[in-house]
């Protein structure tokens, strides 16, 4: 298909030529060119269904403010629907598909809610799909969201990355029409870092689009010559394709860039889009302003445009929209769509203006006073019927309508920390508020200063003030000469006469009607108006109709505008793609993975892992013919208690405390006694928060006079240090303490079993007999011949056993060692499952224990909690409500009949007692199979558990539809009087 | 170092430090440097600083790092320091420090917490700024930091113009160097 609309001039490349298709059918275009652009070009107008109507609509804008043209680009995995075709970037191969349409955009089966608009007014959901309540979720809301204009998902996953990233400058520029560029050009000369940012592909705002001149150049090419100076200067970084999205706190601005998005795919390893960080210490808001539409009937047809976007088709695109081309406007602006259309040979057909004064526009019929009252035109605008200023009608042949009701400054950025916008009646439009984010200041249209002239001058003016709050020397660069017209604009929202639809929202189809009824209603303030008729919402969020509402609004309830009001804005600015939200967390890389120093090792061993936190820890060993998990456990458990078996244990929080004050400052974060250990032992202990509730627990080595390494639960290893350092800043900051976590500094593997001794004895270069080295001792040794290491003599299986560590770079080396001199003794690696079997067989809690709501009575170990002394947690814990003689406490608990499996998180209830909460006697904890009982055994939380020890229950669990007859016994199952661990 | 007959591997597994170059930059891993935390004992600020002068250890200020001519260090927290000697002469870097600062400070043994990877090459603030709100371009050699990269808490240490380290958690080593390698994919 031919170019047909082309027409002479433009920044388009036209030696190249895309290829491209839209619902299937090929076209061509060129660099430069948008969708919306190119489509245009080639006689395409009909670009989308609206929302609700399902009403042909094709777009009225050239920006980002576009609420019609919303599209489906790419195919496959890449499909991105609700995009708006005014600012894709064309390429070569671009596929895009019109959306909310069956089964084509040109006959649409659900235009039939046009015909039935009547039912569909605002207000229309809230009445009608009341009842029966349960209808909604299944019924009404999948019917609804069925028909509404919303794109459709592959549910393919996104091949590309989106990165995220960091940006820091003294003044960050956004929007790069004149204000900007001027701005960027005054900062950058001062010396200060700049950075310019601007969401289109080609810098320079309006002046690609207008034919306006700027000294001796076209705007156009100033803004070309200007950016290549910009260029030059390293302090400038100049950032096309760049949304700012909002202002968040302390100066921080995020911004979407996008990098491939004009690529068929990302070039390799690079991202589609970055999320940037923006930090400034001051930033000028150059956003520009969007023209608003004037309401009439039937104004939403394919053709009519807004008035600057016409110009910008023409003159930055080089597109003609319309051959016989008419003009409805309320100020000058407007009237250059008519001559600048004209100066390239386009039939301007009549220009309506609603104003009764002013000049007219020489060898144009200029129509004072008149109205466009309604239009024609199935798919396409065919005519256009207007009421003279003499009150007769005339209808008259026009393919395209250029509508303008004056500018809104594009103030959102400025309203994101709430603050007002000012009403400006010059311009009959809101402007930036005074309080809105620190440092942030207005210059150009987005302050309301609508000529070229005046966004020179405020763009170099307000740089300057930046700079000179920031302590730059200003810098006053000659500005070059620009027009400088007032917009002559006298209010004129809507036309009053006709009975048909006047859109206003067109994304949204909300129509001057449905404010009328929002009044009639009395939703009369501006938030009541938004929600009640959807004004303003979806992906434009009102660019182009907010202020037409809300005038309309104003003039039925007989207040000023701003007495009416305005909504304001919230981030982001325009849609912002999830994946770029989410960078590059996704999948494997959503959070980092930490890997135990045996981690090489045990993979060559087949070990089966366990995300525990962000560590990778080996939760079984299978051997060959092992054929369930149960059987590697199993085996790992058994050879542990009989032989020896070793366990990387290095994901356990170490934390390095010193000072004169350490032992002190561990009385007060234990609820037990610490400052009295000698040098060479370790304690366990048990640390409360200030509530009395457990915190953590672990043990503490004493490794010299003023030396102590404490260690804490895997998962708790962060908040325990968080929480030293708040008690050793805060609440004892004349302690002598210094801390600092060492947890990844060592390798530390648990040698555990009868052969531990004899096993450790053969790498240690130290005597570690039972008199050299007793239960709950600790040292610093060498091994392997003088490599230095420390050992405690700690278990938490309850057998004997030994923590080793040896520095990290070591653990590989030495767990193969171990392994290796273990072969004597069947030494096994065991992992997290055995772990977990043997210290539930020992009675010793962990994380399913240590849940946040326990104390240390209902663990049994009520009595570590000194009372000769003060400690975080210790007066709390006493709370009349947690010593109850009849509270929770720690049982074990095994099942009458052995082959009864328990299942962990059912509650005990009494031998006949109705399931239901009154009843309710606690809870199963951990539940583990014990290969040396033979069944499966338990520990958890019983109210008066220690007196109901010998006594039969039930555990019932009424999700998994389990119950077991069990009895309650004590929870040291094995060797319950440590003979083992002494040994 | 010790004669015993454990072998060491590198934080990503190696036996000898792996390095990748990616367009204009590389990236190592550095295993040669032996760490230790210094942190003054309450009231002994000038008695460490004194001490660290006459041992030739630098003790720099708050966000700098600095190199003498055995120690180098950067800064960490109020009266705390990082410092950094030859992992060859000074693998028991404690062994070497704690006679010169007896109880005036207290020492931590930090050499295997941290995997450190260097980075040169030219342009590195293109790559960091999509790793870290570190303002890279802002800074001059002798500056180091705190910062976090993909969740890890890291130092940046620059060493020199077009040349810096990057010190994460050992465990995390991989996840840090996949981290590096994507940036610098992105960004080259």
């Amino acid at each position: 298909m031919t170019q047909e609309n082309r027409i002479k001039g433009g920044q388009i490349d036209r030696t190249r030529t895309l290829r491209f298709t839209f619902d299937g059918h090929p076209y061509t275009g060129h660099p430069g060119d948008t969708l919306a652009s190119a489509l245009l070009a080639n006689g395409v107008r009909l670009m989308g269904r609206s929302f609700k109507y399902h009403r042909p609509r094709g777009p009225i804008s050239a920006g980002s403010e576009e609420p019609n043209a919303i599209v489906e680009l790419r195919s496959g995995a890449r499909q991105e629907p609700n995009t708006r075709a005014t600012v894709a970037e064309l390429f070569d191969g671009l596929t895009a598909n019109s959306q909310n349409r069956f089964p084509s955009l040109k006959f649409d089966l659900m235009g039939i809610n046009d015909r039935l608009s009547p039912f569909f007014a605002a207000g229309f959901y809230y009445k009608t799909f009341m009842w029966p309540a349960a209808f909604w979720e299944k019924l009404y809301e999948p019917l609804i969201r069925r028909a509404a204009g919303l794109g459709s998902l592959t549910r393919e996953e996104d091949p590309d990355a989106y990165d995220k990233g960091f940006l820091h400058c003294d003044i960050l520029i956004i929007g790069a029409g004149p204000a900007g560029l001027m701005a960027a050009l005054t900062a950058g000369r001062a010396g200060a870092r700049v950075i310019l940012a601007d969401e289109d592909f080609r810098m320079g705002g309006r002046l690609n689009a207008e034919t306006l001149t700027i000294g001796n150049h076209s705007g156009a090419d100033w803004a070309e010559d200007t950016l290549r100076t910009l260029a030059q200067m390293p302090n400038v970084r100049l950032m096309p394709r760049t949304t700012v999205l909002g202002a968040m706190d302390h100066g921080i601005y995020s911004a979407v860039e996008r990098v491939s998005d004009h690529l068929p795919i990302p070039a390799p390893g690079k991202p589609r889009q970055i999320l940037w960080r923006i930090y400034s210490r001051h930033a000028i808001l150059a956003a520009g302003a969007t023209e608003r539409p004037i309401a009439f009937e039937n104004n939403d047809r394919p053709g009519i445009l807004l008035a600057g976007a016409l110009r910008t088709y023409a003159n930055r695109y080089a597109v003609a929209v319309g051959d016989r081309v008419a003009v409805f406007t309320n100020n000058d602006d407007g009237l250059r769509t008519a001559t600048d259309l004209q100066a390239k040979g386009i039939d301007i057909v009549a220009v309506i203006d609603t104003r009764q004064e002013g000049d007219l526009l020489p060898g144009i019929r200029h129509l004072k006073g008149a109205q466009v009252i309604d239009t024609k035109g199935k798919l396409d605008l065919k005519s256009i019927t207007i009421r003279n200023a003499n009150g007769r009608s005339e209808t008259l042949s026009v393919n395209a309508l250029g509508v303008s009701g004056g500018w809104n400054p594009n103030l959102n950025i400025a309203s994101h920390h709430r603050g007002r916008p000012v009403w400006n009646d010059a311009i009959q439009a809101f402007t930036p508020p005074g309080d809105g984010p620190k440092n942030l200041i207005a210059a150009g249209a987005a302050a309301g200063h609508l000529s070229t002239h005046a966004a020179l001058q405020t763009g170099a003016a307000q740089a300057n003030a930046a700079l000179e709050a920031l302590g730059f020397k200003p810098h006053s660069p000659d500005l070059p000469k620009a027009e400088d017209a007032p917009l002559n604009l006298t209010p004129f929202w809507y036309v009053p006469e006709g009975k048909g639809r006047a859109w206003i929202d067109q994304q949204n189809d909300v129509t001057v009607k449905d404010v009328k009824l929002a009044k009639q209603e009395n939703f009369t303030s501006v938030e009541h108006l938004k929600r009640y008729t959807t004004l303003g919402m979806a992906t434009d969020q009102g660019k182009t109709g907010n202020i037409l509402g809300l005038a309309i609004m104003a003039e039925l309830t007989g207040r000023s505008i701003p007495q009416t009001g305005t909504t304001i804005y919230r981030p982001p600015y325009t849609p912002v793609a999830l994946g770029a939200l989410a960078g590059r967390s996704r999948g494997h890389d959503f959070k980092p993975t930490r890997l135990t120093p045996s981690h090489k090792w045990a993979s060559e061993q087949g070990a089966i892992f366990v995300e525990v936190g962000m560590w990778l820890r080996a939760q079984w060993f299978p051997k060959p013919g092992e054929t369930t998990w149960r059987q590697s456990v199993d085996r790992e458990v058994l050879q542990t208690r009989a032989s020896v078996g070793i366990c990387d244990v290095t994901t356990l929080g170490k934390i390095d405390i010193q000072g004169r004050d350490a032992g002190a400052f561990l009385d007060k974060v234990y609820a037990n006694t610490f400052s009295t250990l000698p040098i060479g032992k370790v304690r366990y202990g048990l640390m409360l928060r200030e509530d009395g509730i457990v915190m953590d627990d672990g043990t503490t080595a004493r490794m010299g006079e003023n030396e102590w390494v404490m260690t804490t639960t895997t998962a708790n290893a962060v908040p325990v240090f968080r929480h030293l350092e708040f008690v050793r800043q805060c609440l004892f900051p004349d302690m002598d303490v210094q801390l600092i976590s060492t947890t990844e500094a060592w390798a530390q593997f648990s040698v555990a079993g009868p052969n531990a001794r004899k096993l450790l004895q053969k790498i240690v270069d130290q005597d570690i007999s039972d008199a050299a080295f007793p239960y709950m001792a600790c040292g610093n040794i060498t091994v392997c011949g003088g490599l230095r290491a420390r050992l405690f003599r700690i278990s938490f299986s309850g057998e004997l056993a030994y923590e080793i560590a040896v520095p990290t770079r070591y653990g590989d080396a030495l767990i193969r060692e171990l392994m290796k001199q273990g072969q004597d003794f069947g030494a096994v690696a065991y992992g997290t499952e055995s772990l977990g079997v043997m210290r539930v067989e020992k009675g010793h809690v962990a994380g399913n224990e240590l849940n946040g709501q326990t104390t240390a009575l209902n663990m049994g170990l009520g009595k570590m909690v000194s009372r000769k002394k003060d400690s975080i947690g210790m007066v709390l814990s006493q709370r009349e409500g947690l010593t109850a003689d009849d509270g929770l406490r720690l049982v074990g608990v095994k099942p009458v009949d052995p082959t009864k499996p328990l299942t962990a998180g059912s509650h005990f209830l009494d031998i006949g007692a109705a399931p239901v909460a009154s009843n309710d006697g606690g809870w199963l904890t951990s539940v583990v199979y014990s290969p040396h009982l033979k069944s499966s055994i338990a520990l958890g939380y019983l109210k008066n558990g220690t007196a109901r020890i010998g006594q039969r229950m039930r555990t019932v669990n009424l999700l998994a539809k389990t119950e077991v007859e069990v009895e309650i016994v004590s929870p040291h199952f094995f060797d319950p009087e440590g003979d083992r661990l002494r040994g | 170092m010790a004669d015993h007959r454990l072998k060491p591997i590198t934080p990503l597994g190696h036996d000898t430090p792996h390095s990748v170059t990616l367009g204009p930059v590389t990236i190592t891993e550095v295993v040669d440097t032996a760490l230790a935390s210094l942190a003054a004992r309450m009231g002994e600020a000038k008695a460490v600083a004194d001490i660290a002068d006459s041992a030739g250890i630098p003790l720099p200020g708050p966000g700098k790092a600095a190199q003498g001519a055995t120690y180098a260090a950067f800064w960490l927290s109020p009266d705390m320091w990082m410092i950094e000697a030859p992992f060859a002469t000074h693998e028991d870097i404690l062994a070497h420090l704690k006679p010169h600062f007896g109880e005036t400070a207290s020492l931590t043994e930090q050499t295997d917490a941290w995997a450190r990877f260097d980075v040169t090459g030219d342009d590195l603030p293109a790559m960091f700024e999509r790793l870290c709100a570190f303002d890279l371009r802002a800074q001059a050699p002798g500056a180091a930091t705190r910062t976090v990269i993909e969740h890890l808490g890291c130092y940046i240490v620059i060493r020199a113009s077009g040349h810096l380290s990057v010190l994460g958690p050992r465990s995390s080593a991989a996840s840090l160097f996949h981290a590096l390698e994507t940036a610098a994919r992105s960004a080259f």
